[in-house]
């Protein structure tokens, strides 16, 4: 049984419960519900998180940013072609500090789907980025970037503007940028699309989000040449939180309520913001130089490889 | 489970051991059989036609009848490139793991070794170009479509530190179908990694050029492919970040007449100019004659 079979029996049970007034049978419930979500719904599968980091009712990007942030002020357009709407831009105060905040954004509805593209950018969405945090550079704030997105946008019009160039041109500037940047995975983090805003001092995932190469649906059609095989796809490409923390490619992972974040909101939230302010304290007292060091040289050190010391070789003509 | 990936890295060092020694035997400028796939002919992918495969050497694997550019392998890319006897080959040692356990992966990566008399898709050193020394690096797309995994990016960045040790200018012939999906987040964290590199080449002011040849698509184009100070392509070679298939799945209808080829990059802006095989050697000789001065 998947987590959304799982969720459906957890509402149904919910709502039997609201339809009784017997105080015992109400009891009675209620501890199944409790039993229920202790057991069933905290023991997932990789599918299972890939299908709570999609789920409609998930918070998206906007909803963290008003619940965690203060005075929003969104600032548009990358100055050259347009403004791209799946990833949304701004400064807002963070605990009473300037921040700005950078963030792909999903929709709810379908028309908002529509509005932001399915969270997946064009050039002038990372270009809009990048010219938000040069200027967070220029005014020595913190960068905090919400990843969710299932990727790049692949069209003719992305194709032509130079999608290639602008993430690659993202990677290359992020990793000199002299402000702390700290990256939170809130959903999927999709490919080069997700990486071009996820070039971090931190990076951080919910608990149930995902990050991956490629969807498990691509992944499985590339490697297999069928798409349906993508719940196996999930469980071998090692993308849930839990993996890429032993991978150590990320740094921490923010728990998340039984049965997502979309079951209480508010708890998620308050664990984002919490481990926000322990990361931006961390580099209170740390020099620019320090900051993109470590950056750096974290990315620098990344790769699952073995060489060998050809050095100490005899026979070798070197 | 651990223990296991480095009990299986000891024995892949000790197979290697004995790999190396035979590898080193061959000393790459002699290689150039392999170059001529079974027998004396070659048969160009585009017109049909059949050429004989000692013209299409000297023909640099242009087709004499369409203007076709093969697919090349790192070894002739060299031959054609640099002066004779002049590329010193670094970087190597390095052994491709299976971090995601994936099944056939590790074979598959070893019919490639042997199948191409290279350790990865990318190799790199030290050579020169008419007189002009300088750091090269190639990758080879018949090793699995010069994909970009922990290996490939790994040594890419070494090229560019290399670059900066010696204060040397960088080319980079890029063919690559993009990152390795086997490796999975370790091939999309080499995006980051090749690039960062590239940041603090560029801070040193040393010079890069990167040459975009048939194909370069993906993590590949999405990170050091692009970032050259100057951008050459080669004629009518493939070069994107989504597949052109992704991208009429996508936008469910047809592309254009000529779409992602490298003749509409530059048109687009996004390549500096397209430069025909043999002119190739002669362009690069005049970049890097400019910019011997540095940028001091
Ligand atoms: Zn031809």
């Amino acid at each position: 049984m998947d987590i959304l079979k799982k969720e459906k029996k957890l509402i149904k049970l919910e709502e039997e419960l609201i339809e009784l007034d017997d105080e015992k049978k109400i009891e009675s419930i209620k501890s199944k519900i409790e039993d229920y979500k202790h057991g069933m719904m905290q023991d997932l599968s990789a599918w299972d998180r890939v299908m709570l980091a999609r789920h409609m009712k998930r918070p998206t990007s906007k909803d963290v940013i008003n619940a965690v942030f203060d005075d929003f002020i969104e600032l548009h357009g990358d100055r050259n072609f347009g403004d791209d709407k799946a990833i949304i831009g701004g400064i807002a105060y963070f605990n009473g500090q300037p921040v700005t905040i950078i963030a792909q954004q999903k929709g709810k509805t379908t028309e908002e789907n529509i509005e932001s593209n399915f969270a997946m950018p064009h050039p002038e969405g990372y270009r809009k980025a990048l010219r938000l945090m040069k200027q967070a550079e220029k005014f020595n704030r913190p960068i905090i970037t919400l990843i969710d997105t299932p990727g790049a946008f692949p069209g003719i019009g992305a194709e032509a503007r130079g999608q290639g160039e602008a993430i690659a041109r993202n990677l290359f500037e992020m990793s000199a940028i002299e402000v702390p940047i700290i990256s939170i995975v809130i959903g999927e983090g999709g490919s080069g699309g997700a990486l071009a805003i996820g070039v971090a001092n931190e990076v951080h995932m919910l608990e149930n989000a995902i990050y991956s190469i490629l969807s498990p649906e691509g992944y499985a059609s590339i490697l297999w040449k069928d798409a349906k095989k993508a719940k196996n796809a999930a469980e071998v490409m090692k993308l849930t939180s839990y993996d890429l923390l032993d991978f150590g490619v990320i740094e921490g992972i923010i728990k998340e309520p039984i049965g997502g974040a979309h079951h209480n909101p508010t708890q998620t939230y308050e664990a984002i913001g919490k481990r926000l302010q322990q990361s931006i304290e961390s580099y209170y007292n740390r020099s620019s130089y320090e900051i993109k060091t470590a950056r750096y040289t974290k990315f620098r050190k990344i790769g699952f490889f073995q060489r060998f010391n050809y050095d100490n070789l005899k026979g070798v003509v070197k | 489970m651990k223990r296991d990936v480095l009990k299986n890295a000891f024995d892949k060092q000790r197979q290697f051991k004995s790999k190396t020694v035979s590898y080193r035997k061959k000393p790459l400028q002699s290689a150039k059989q392999p170059d001529v796939p079974k027998g004396l002919y070659e048969k160009c992918q585009s017109c049909g036609k059949t050429f004989i495969a000692k013209d299409m050497i000297k023909n640099m694997f242009v087709c004499p009848s369409c203007d076709n550019h093969f697919r090349l392998r790192a070894i002739d890319r060299l031959n054609i490139t640099v002066d004779p006897h002049s590329f010193l080959e670094k970087g190597l040692g390095y052994i491709t793991l299976d971090p995601l356990f994936i099944d056939g992966y590790e074979q598959k990566v070893a019919d490639y070794k042997k199948q191409t008399n290279l350790d990865e898709a990318y190799i790199y050193g030290y050579a020169q170009i008419e007189s002009i020394p300088c750091v090269i690096g190639i990758m080879d797309s018949h090793f699995m479509m010069g994909s970009m995994g922990s290996v490939v990016g790994e040594k890419v960045t070494k090229s560019i530190e290399y670059a900066m040790v010696k204060r040397l200018p960088l080319i980079m012939f890029v063919a690559s179908g993009g990152a390795r999906m086997q490796e999975g987040i370790f091939s999309l964290m080499q995006m980051a990694k090749t690039s960062g590199a590239l940041k603090k080449l560029d801070e040193q002011g040393l010079l890069f050029v990167s040459v975009l040849t048939h194909p370069t698509t993906g993590g590949v184009t999405a990170s050091f492919a692009s970032l050259g100070d100057i951008i050459l392509a080669e004629p009518n070679a493939l070069i994107g970040f989504a597949g052109p298939r992704v991208i009429k799945q996508t936008i469910k209808q047809d592309l254009p007449e000529g779409f992602q080829r490298a003749e509409f990059l530059k048109d687009k802006g996004m390549v500096d100019k397209v430069v025909h095989r043999h002119a190739l050697k002669d362009t690069l000789h005049t970049i890097l004659k400019m910019h011997q001065g540095g940028s001091e």
